[in-house]
């Protein structure tokens, strides 16, 4: 207590910029400069806000599926887009199926939980095959299962007049709206509305909840097993653990996350994208959640809310402050500038996550 | 040895210390040409310290350099990394192999030393294009090998090589080299079956007689008697022993390796001994256990452990002792029967042991044995949480089971007063705490367990004199007070003799008997070295 007195004003500074990062501080004093300039090249500041938040509530739970694997020791989830795909079929297969209006999102979670379980499973099992390599085996696994359902989503016998090509009747579209069916089921909800600013509270409530509960299953006794199974392997398995059986649970969960994330994303995006759209899923996702912090092995879950809002920030302002300044439309140059360059950024601190 | 004549290596007072710890003291001796030097003694008495020095390694250098000279040839030299000990003479064979896999042995022989040829390329763009000349490469590697005596194949490449061969090709590799004039072998023949390590011996006396001068390192006694000129013995970092190899025998040896003085060690277990441990039940028996364990072989091992006392294990190093509990454990593939309690332990199942209350506490203490980047009360607290649903509370009737943080936080404080472990809390990372107390944080982790067995292996390796007199009684006091099982598994001998009630010697993979920790210490040292192979 004595010491944490006679600290100067200085060194606590100090030592804020070490535990926050000089980086983090670096992005969030760049995502200031931005709302700050906003208004001065002719955007509308409120506007700009809401669409950071309602940006955070889409991608917030994709961002939150990073956090299982990554305290299982099963590194970041390249393979994001198995956990999509799966999401997608619950999706699909609810409209198919006929449901409509804020139940037929329910209903494509349910629908898309056993794919997920499945799909998660034989996922696990190869992660657990090639232990060490997992990133750069996940990273094909969500490639090339993309791939694989570009082919299905033609071939799988779909009927819904809202969703198959308007000409030939079968085989899915590229885009397939949401009006009618859970367009802003979440966000909608209890939304507030002040002029141009905006708060859609289901939204935030519903990733409250998610992130309630990975916070809470790090808690429990198999949530600890996670921990130290990917803080290591050995003394886990000296501890009695089936490190194989945590690393499992922990590709289930991170892939369930998954199918989940993209359903709340597409409920405020209002809008079902099919084919390649997947691939380009997880690197947003695994750049947030390392810039809130993150490690290769070490995840919290303040690191997903920090790191989503900087992300999401960034990604929002830049293009439309540029645009305002430059006048021409640049939008998706500067965000995958800015998203690739986190990711290469996080990945090289890779060492000082804890593996010393 | 008249005194104007001038040893082909001397050894003048060599002393080092690593931070203060004395590894060596006061090392004296002297090595003609054409004469082999067998060097023995017990693991840590610091044979492999002086070779280093000997040999101009990094380390040395880098912990605080060394005191007293070495004279080669009657001149003083220091080397400052191992190219400056081969330039002058001295090739080394270590007891790890250092060969590129997929080379052939000629190429492995002659690497970066390959004789070569100009060609057109390399006139304009400089030596570093020139072409290996081949022919020549053969007929140099043949050559090395001819000096060695022993047959291989010059043309094999290495990963097809059995174990001695690739013995063998490192040690033609220094005979390759043409300034060579001592050779410096570390245990070489601890890989090498019975034949190829007579043919090793045959080719030790051929280099002798050549004018090489060899050091041979070995715990095989009989292989220095049968070779070597003379013999030194070490212990402690202390040299005891200097004598022609023909004027004594393998007991003499072996009590000068593990000998200090037999009254003072094992006084105080006498007692405990006198109690006797065969009246007492058994509560665990090991038959005809096997453990592959990498280095650590476990052959067939029989033994019974009795009830409440502490059986030490000891013997050298890569005989098997350590497979012994990684095997029981289940941490490394084993078969055999192991009966605990009257109930049979099903093997290479972890959960099943720690489920019959043993415990472990392994002597890869990063590896195995700590979640280095966790908190101490992780390190604590885990095992028992994970294996007896200890700290937890429940809710939902049991289907939430809920980290109980204070009850975890006050266990850790109980043993880090108990153990006196120095920290800053019980919230530090264990990575950042002394070796010692990383070792004390271990025990906790065992004690948190409150098992009816336990193993510790190593206990005291790499800590210092004060943490191991803490952890030795703290073993001591939770076997006397608890009534627990201990079984310790440990390199250092006198350790042993002065914390257990009896104690078995490991060596070949096998018990090669029991004693009581009274027991003279050349008893325990005909033991350690009767079935090495």
């Amino acid at each position: 207590m004595e010491e944490t007195k006679t600290k100067t004003f200085r060194d606590r500074i100090a030592s804020f910029v070490e535990s926050f990062g000089v980086p983090r501080l670096i992005i969030a004093g760049f995502l200031l400069a931005l709302f700050i300039a906003a208004p001065f090249v002719g955007a509308d500041l409120p506007t700009q806000i809401s669409n950071t938040i309602n940006r955070f509530c889409w991608n917030g739970i994709l961002v939150l599926a990073m956090v299982p694997m990554v305290h299982s020791g099963c590194g970041l989830n390249f393979g994001l887009p198995l956990g999509i795909i799966s999401g997608l079929l619950g999706a699909t297969l609810s409209i198919e199926l006929g449901f409509t209006g804020a139940l037929s999102f329910f209903a494509a979670i349910v629908i898309s939980t056993p794919f997920a379980l499945i799909l998660g499973a034989g996922y696990g099992w190869l992660l657990n095959k090639i232990k060490g390599g997992e990133m750069m085996i996940a990273t094909y696994v969500g490639f090339s299962s993309v791939s694989f359902m570009c082919m299905m989503w033609l071939l799988l016998p779909y009927h819904s007049p809202n969703m198959v090509w308007g000409l030939s009747g079968k085989g899915l579209r590229t885009t397939i709206s949401l009006e009618g069916y859970y367009n802003q089921a979440l966000s909608g909800f209890l939304r507030i509305q002040i002029g141009n600013f905006s708060i859609p509270t289901g939204a935030l409530l519903f990733f409250a909840f998610m992130a309630f509960c990975m916070w809470a299953f790090l808690h429990t006794k198999t949530g600890t097993a996670m921990t130290a199974v990917g803080s290591n392997p050995s003394f886990a398995r000296a501890a009695g653990i089936n490190v194989n059986k945590i690393r499992m649970l922990s590709v289930i969960m991170s892939t369930w996350l998954g199918a989940v994330g993209i359903l709340v994303y597409e409920q405020g995006f209002g809008f079902i994208q099919l084919y390649m759209a997947p691939f380009y899923m997880a690197l947003p996702a695994v750049s947030a959640i390392l810039i809130g912090g993150a490690s290769v092995n070490k995840a919290t879950i303040m690191n997903v809310i920090i790191g989503t809002i900087l992300f999401q920030g960034i990604v929002t302002m830049t293009p439309t402050v540029m645009n305002n300044v430059i006048h021409m439309d640049m939008s998706e140059v500067i965000r995958i500038i800015a998203s690739q360059g986190m990711i290469l950024y996080a990945l090289t601190r890779k060492s000082e996550g804890g593996k010393s | 040895m008249s005194n104007e004549h001038t040893p082909l290596l001397e050894i003048r007072n060599i002393k080092k210390d690593f931070f203060g710890n004395q590894v060596l003291t006061d090392i004296n001796f002297r090595l003609e040409e054409g004469q082999v030097l067998g060097f023995c003694g017990e693991n840590g008495a610091g044979k492999s310290t002086l070779m280093k020095i000997l040999f101009g390694m990094d380390v040395i250098r880098e912990t605080g350099g060394y005191e007293g000279d070495i004279l080669l040839n009657g001149q003083k030299v220091t080397f400052n990394s191992p190219f400056d000990a081969i330039a002058a003479g001295i090739g080394m064979v270590h007891q790890e192999f250092s060969l590129i896999p997929g080379f052939t042995a000629t190429e492995n022989i002659l690497l970066d030393r390959e004789p070569q040829k100009k060609s057109v390329i390399s006139e304009i763009f400089g030596n570093r294009l020139n072409t290996l000349d081949r022919k020549e490469m053969s007929v140099r590697a043949e050559k090395a090998i001819d000096r060695m005596g022993v047959r291989i194949d010059p043309k094999m490449v290495v990963n097809e090589m059995p174990v001695g061969h690739k013995q063998f090709t490192e040690i033609a590799r220094e005979l390759s080299k043409d300034q060579l004039k001592l050779l410096i072998l570390d245990e070489p023949t601890a890989v090498l079956t019975e034949k190829e390590a007579e043919a090793l011996l045959d080719s030790i006396r051929g280099m002798a007689s050549r004018g090489i001068a060899v050091i041979f390192i070995t715990h095989r006694l009989h292989e220095i008697l049968s070779v070597c000129d003379n013999v030194v013995v070490m212990r402690d970092g202390f040299v005891v022993k200097d004598v022609p190899a023909k004027d004594t025998n393998v007991e003499e040896i072996t009590r000068w390796m593990v000998g200090r003085s037999v009254e003072n060690a094992g006084s105080d277990s006498a007692s405990v001994t006198d109690a006797g441990s065969d009246s007492r039940e058994t509560i665990m028996k090991i038959e005809k256990l096997w453990v592959d364990m990498p280095g650590e072989t476990v052959r067939n091992v029989n033994l019974e452990v009795k009830k409440g006392e502490i059986l030490g294990i000891g013997g050298l190093a890569g005989q098997g002792k350590l497979g012994i509990p990684n095997g029981v454990m289940g941490l490394y593939e084993a078969g055999g029967k192991v009966t605990f309690d009257g109930k049979e332990i099903p093997l290479n199942s972890p959960r099943k042991c720690l489920d019959a209350s043993l415990a472990f506490v392994s002597e890869d203490r990063r590896g195995v044995g700590l979640l280095l980047d966790e908190s101490l009360e992780w390190n604590v607290a885990f095992p028992a949480m994970q294996i007896q649903n200890k700290f937890l509370k429940n809710y939902l009737g049991g289907l939430i089971k809920w980290r109980d943080e204070k009850a975890i936080h006050e266990v850790t404080q109980k043993y880090i007063d108990e153990l006196q472990i120095r920290c800053t809390s019980s919230r530090q990372s264990a990575k950042e705490l002394s070796g010692g107390n990383q070792q004390k944080v271990c025990l906790a982790k065992a004690f948190a367990l409150e098992p009816k067995f336990l193993f510790v292996s190593e206990p005291t390796r790499g800590i210092d004199v004060g943490a191991k007199a803490l952890v030795l009684n703290a073993l001591k006091k939770f076997n006397r007070e608890s009534g627990v099982t201990v079984v310790m598994i440990s390199s250092e001998l006198e350790e042993l003799r002065q914390v257990c009630d009896r104690i078995a010697i490991v060596s070949g993979g096998k018990i090669a008997g029991i004693l009581p920790a009274a027991s003279p210490s050349e008893e325990f040292g005909m033991l350690m070295v009767s079935n090495v192979k």
